[in-house]
């Protein structure tokens, strides 16, 4: 496309937060900085026609903001559509106003130069307040600024297609709801952004939409303008700007790998994990928003063995309310094609909560102040969320799980405000389910050691593999040089695994996994040897794991298992568990070696 | 002319943030007077959103409202109320 410029090839390496492989143009979505004049007004004379213009843009920015929160509004967008009104606000604000206005006639600038001295007094100005939250209220203004810089420029077209009919891959430097509400989504491939993470908007929509994403790149608009070729890889986090054709091919390859396993995977979606002895394991899927639903369901989810609610929290500046729980919990419970919901209560710390009395930081957060603890503390948050989730327990079947159990006090406490909270709905009318199943996680260690006297407590058990083992082995998850210590695998591992299984089924519970193990499939006859009821995984981990069930047996599953809990070392139990998968499945572990 | 004058405390957990401040303007915005804000020292006009973030007033922080004008009286129950409700958040 361009001539000038050599076609150097860039890889940058961000989180990916969508799979898949994306391979198509560039589109720099919101160049704020890029392709915007800055200049002065060489004649007094100019300065009136400058200020209307200015003012022009900004009735043009409200317009499309209204028009957006309508749009909004109207598709029962659950984010915040307040943010909007905020921006409007923001827009309309005499002061923010008469201060560019006021550098146009002062210092002869033009509107655009007017507005970045604006957006840098209130940097400025935020950035002296001690408030985290306030202080970071100016990328409102940032957002604000933008939009009227683009109606500044003209180009109030919000996004143009000007690549053709093709897809594009949107590069930005981050995506608010406003944003992606604009798109054409049916034109776009994939998503590389500066910043955002695994709960950034960004990431819920693409996958959402099965869009390969990758995030937290950094600078990536930096390196790439509209037209570049690249290539989006959302499972290994990377992103190649203009491939030299050797990789291009090799990428393009890739894709079709990864689109046929799809294809292919999605058959074993619809049916059931039985294994060749007739042995039937539950299959259910790890969800954390409610866009997520369709895809677990196409992809063979059973049910939802684990809603994690810790978003409601995450993405607002205020408690969520009784109303916003249930809303949300609704969507899910009352999906026909699914068994139950699992839904998790809440598993934070105070840190995410804004305005919670600010404590000392904690020195190990992990093991700090947080989940059920917190929530024991905090009863009133509590409350609301339980409150919901008893109501939702009406309309479909409903599980409740708790988590970071480590004692038989705590359990009891939950259940004592559980049992409060029914009281209070069914003294105040409200229709419930006559009952609702309890279970715990089973993640810290004493809890798998009290797993006997917890399964006299609860209905079911739900293993949460990834703090288990970073519990048990003392491995900080974050540390990237205890990386190589991070051990499904190893013998302590499985025997805590295997002992809860026990005792959960000596007490004739159900025992369910919902963590990372669950759905690797290196593990799947390991785990169906020990005999557990259900594994709960990512959506795109099911068709496989499915496939390898129904392609094994529980005679063979129980061999490998007693084989490997016959090792001392964690590397003889990989070594074993490894060369018989690959020996045994040689079709499912073959794409992984390349 | 009128003027009300009246100390508020901030009642909702999560003090003067974006919402509760874009409330404010939404309601100085229907009235004639003039409204100053006035938290630790420091005043604001009670239209600017901008303004009124940057008093960064947290839970239990007060708040001296001044209104000017014909419907001072009006406009202040509005305000007080909004304070009082926790300007509809928990």
């Amino acid at each position: 496309m361009s001539d000038d410029r050599t076609n150097k090839t860039f890889v940058l390496k961000g989180v990916g937060v969508s799979p898949g492989i994306a391979i198509g143009r560039c589109y720099r979505f919101d160049p704020l900085d890029s392709q915007i004049s800055f200049y002065k007004l060489n004649d007094a004379s100019l300065i009136p026609g400058e200020v209307l213009r200015f003012k022009k843009a900004l009735k043009e920015s409200e317009q499309q903001l209204l028009e957006i929160q309508r749009n909004l509004k109207k598709e029962k967008v659950t984010e915040p559509v307040y943010i909007i009104d905020v921006h409007i606000l923001i827009l309309k604000d005499k002061i923010f106003i008469n201060r560019t206005i006021s550098y146009i006639r002062n210092q002869g600038v033009n509107a655009e130069w007017a507005l970045r001295m604006t957006l840098d007094h209130y940097k400025q100005i935020f950035e002296g307040v001690k408030d985290a939250y306030i202080s970071s209220r100016v990328s409102d203004v940032q957002y604000v600024v933008q939009r009227v810089l683009r109606n500044l420029s003209g180009e109030q077209k919000e996004v143009t297609w000007e690549v053709g009919d093709d897809g594009v891959i949107i590069v930005s430097r981050d995506l608010s709801p406003a944003d992606t509400a604009q798109m054409k989504l049916d034109k776009i491939f994939g998503f590389a952004t500066d910043s955002g993470g695994r709960t950034s908007h960004t990431a819920i929509v693409a996958r959402s939409l099965e869009l390969p994403a990758v995030v937290g790149l950094d600078d990536i608009t930096r390196f790439v303008h509209t037209g570049d070729e690249i290539i989006v890889d959302g499972t290994s986090g990377l992103v190649v700007i203009n491939p030299y054709p050797d990789m291009l091919r090799r990428y393009e390859e890739k894709k079709r790998h990864y689109d046929a396993a799809k294809d292919e995977y999605l058959k074993y979606g619809k049916l059931p994990a039985v294994t060749l002895d007739n042995y039937h394991v539950g299959i259910g899927c790890n969800i954390e928003f409610v866009e997520e639903i369709p895809s677990a369901i196409v992809h063979g989810a059973e049910n939802i063995g684990l809603y994690r609610t810790e978003f409601l929290y995450i993405y607002r500046e205020d408690l969520p309310s009784e109303e916003d729980h249930f809303n949300n919990y609704r969507q899910v419970v009352t999906e026909k094609n699914l068994a139950w919901s699992t839904i998790r209560t809440f598993d934070l710390g105070g840190d995410k909560f804004p305005n919670y009395q600010k404590q000392s930081k904690e020195l190990n957060p992990q093991m700090g102040m947080r989940a059920i603890r917190f929530c024991l503390k905090e009863v009133e948050i509590f409350k609301t969320q339980l409150r919901a989730i008893w109501r939702v327990s009406a309309l479909g079947k409903t599980k409740i799980l708790f988590p970071m159990i480590s004692s038989v006090d705590e359990i009891r406490e939950a259940k004592k405000l559980l049992e409060e909270t029914r009281q209070e709905l069914i003294d105040e009318g409200v229709k419930i389910a006559p009952e609702i199943e309890i279970g715990v996680m089973i993640e810290v260690p004493a809890a798998v050691v009290i797993a006997d006297k917890l399964a006299r407590e609860v209905d079911f058990f739900s293993i949460g593999t990834n703090d288990l083992i970073q519990y048990s082995l003392a491995i900080d998850r974050a540390n990237e040089r205890l990386t190589f210590m991070y051990e499904p695998l190893h013998p302590a591992v499985l025997r805590l695994i295997k002992n809860v299984v026990d005792m959960a089924h000596k007490a004739n519970i159900h025992v369910a996994m919902c963590g990372e193990m669950a759905g690797d499939p290196l593990c799947v006859l390991i785990l169906l040897g020990m005999e557990l009821d259900e594994l709960s995984m990512n959506h795109l981990a099911i068709p496989r794991i499915k496939k390898i069930i129904r392609e094994s047996t529980m005679k063979e599953s129980k061999l490998l298992l007693k084989k490997a809990l016959s090792f001392n070392t964690a590397s003889e139990v990989r070594a074993c568990v490894h060369d018989y998968m690959i020996k045994r499945f040689p079709d499912e572990f073959k794409i992984e070696e390349d | 002319m009128t003027e009300e004058i009246r100390t508020l405390k901030l009642k909702n957990k999560l003090g003067l943030h974006a919402r509760s401040a874009a409330a404010i303007v939404k309601v100085v915005q229907q009235f004639e007077s003039k409204i100053y804000i006035e938290h630790n020292g420091q005043t604001v006009e009670g239209d600017s959103i901008l303004d009124i973030l940057t008093l960064a007033c947290p839970y239990g922080g007060t708040l001296t409202i001044k209104a000017q004008g014909v419907d001072a009286p009006a406009v202040m129950a509005e305000l007080e109320k909004l304070v009082e409700n926790k300007f509809g958040e928990a």
